[in-house]
């Protein structure tokens, strides 16, 4: 099942794909621009992969490491499904990550990867932006570049694992203004799900709510004001986003 | 609102105030701890001191209550306690001014940020510092009025009752209104919102059978005891 989180009408609302529409829980089917999209489901702890696809990795001359890189996110940073992403002005990089999101459906500690995926709750989609501009070499990725208002794009559905045959093996794709930018596919993961949920749960206890973004392959081209982002995975839908000038933001 | 999914539980309601379960911190932000580092703060991998502030975030795994025990993992003889002064944040904060930002503030609170102790800050794991347990805070939420002045209160650190440092907020190099105003140019923080203001270096260390305490003024003292993990 797909579902969605969605302000209509004075309310907040779970909703589910109907056509190329939503369904509203009270029944009510509107258009996707009638709705403000959230993202759809409250996360937890949002932790993600720096570095997780070979050959982003190269693009960035990084040296795999034995353990994964890993980094935290606020909850602050989380965006829904058709929001604007602020680009300061006079930044030189700005770019998207297209990345599938694991999300968690039972508290997983000290977890073996055979059992992993038992701890899934479902997928979506994530687009983690990153302004290079702000690297600094302490800690890491710096929450200037990752952890910016905006910057982490999640939705447009939340899709229960049950229908995702294999998260190990889907496509990603990134549009910019409609031409292809990036591709991949889950299968190029240096550490792949079941890894990953095994490595963390060793130390921290993962909680439902609490969502893991695997990393981005390689093609990140930077985005300007007015650019409109759009990040497919096989089987989870398409994620929009449109970059925003300060201006918008009374900046 | 519960954090730790019943291995370990912090009420986040403290009457008058919720946390919200997200902690963010300082690093380096003590003049001590910048000093610690000397000239390797400007060679590789670091190439240059920190210009913007240098954070970090606890997730709600390690938020404990005063008295949890914190874990020491086989093989690591000690862990460090950088002892801290947090802002409890009010009302939403985007783009607050040094001179306003302590109206954003709802009070204070002692955060023990724990961790394995780490030599390079170019690119940690988060398993030093992210571990279950490993933000104990408390013991009770401070209300900002009953505080005088936040840029000038002392820290003391006992192990086992014995003083190991004393701190002062007076020494941050980012003092709580230029932090803020800072942190939130590019990240708004939520009513509940921990922001803890950085720790002095060295940092104390505490090995299994040790309690730590940390006292400030007015805040109170938060105890964490400290034992090995269960093999």
């Amino acid at each position: 099942m797909m579902r969605a989180r969605v302000a209509y009408a004075g309310a907040v609302h779970d909703a589910t794909p109907e056509r190329e529409d939503l369904r509203l829980a009270d029944g009510r089917v509107v258009t996707e621009e009638q709705v403000v999209w959230l993202p759809p489901f409250e996360p937890g702890t949002v932790i993600a992969l720096g570095l997780n696809y070979a050959d982003h990795a190269k693009e960035l001359a990084f040296k795999a490491e034995d353990e994964p890189l890993v980094f935290l996110k606020g909850r602050g940073t989380v965006l829904g499904h058709r929001g604007a992403t602020r680009r300061p002005s006079g930044v030189k990089f700005m770019h998207y990550e297209c990345e599938l999101a694991v999300v968690i459906g039972r508290p997983a500690r000290q977890v073996a990867r055979s059992q992993a995926l038992t701890h899934v709750a479902g997928y979506c989609i994530a687009n983690d932006y990153a302004i290079r501009d702000y690297l600094e070499n302490w800690y890491r990725p710096n929450l200037r570049v990752k952890n910016r208002d905006g910057g982490t794009v999640l939705g447009p559905w939340f899709v229960d694992a049950t229908d995702v045959a294999d998260a190990g093996n889907l496509g990603l794709r990134t549009f910019v203004n409609g031409n292809l930018t990036q591709t991949g596919n889950t299968r190029d993961l240096i550490f792949d799900i079941p890894s990953l949920i095994e490595y963390l749960s060793a130390f921290m206890t993962l909680s439902p709510g609490d969502v893991i973004l695997t990393g981005t392959p390689e093609g990140v081209v930077n985005v300007m004001p007015g650019d409109v982002v759009t990040c497919e995975i096989d089987g989870l839908g398409r994620l929009v986003n449109t970059i925003a000038a300060d201006d918008e933001f009374g900046r | 609102m519960q954090a730790g999914a019943g291995c370990f539980s912090i009420p986040f309601d403290v009457p008058p105030y919720r946390l919200s379960g997200a902690v963010y911190g300082a690093l380096l932000n003590h003049r001590s701890a910048l000093a610690a580092l000397g000239e390797a703060a400007s060679r590789p991998p670091y190439g240059a001191p920190p210009r913007a502030p240098v954070l970090y975030i606890k997730p709600r795994n390690t938020l404990a209550v005063s008295g949890s025990v914190v874990r020491i993992p086989a093989g690591t003889p000690e862990l460090e306690v950088g002892a801290c002064v947090g802002l409890v944040i009010g009302r939403t904060a985007c783009r607050v001014s040094e001179s306003r930002a302590l109206d954003y503030v709802a009070g204070y609170l002692i955060v023990a940020d724990v961790s394995i102790p780490h030599s390079s800050y170019y690119r940690p794991s988060i398993r030093f510092k992210a571990r279950d347990g490993y933000c104990p805070l408390g013991p009770a939420v401070t209300a900002r009025a009953a505080v005088a002045n936040p840029d000038a209160l002392t820290l003391r650190t006992y192990v086992d009752g014995a003083l190991v440092q004393t701190a002062s907020t007076a020494d941050l190099i980012r003092p709580a209104g230029r932090l803020l105003a800072d942190v939130t140019e590019f990240m708004t923080l939520a009513p509940g919102d921990v922001l803890a203001l950085g720790a002095a270096a060295p940092a104390p260390r505490a090995s299994s059978g040790r309690t730590v305490s940390i006292e400030a003024d007015g805040l109170g003292s938060l105890r964490v005891p400290f034992m090995d993990a269960p093999a």
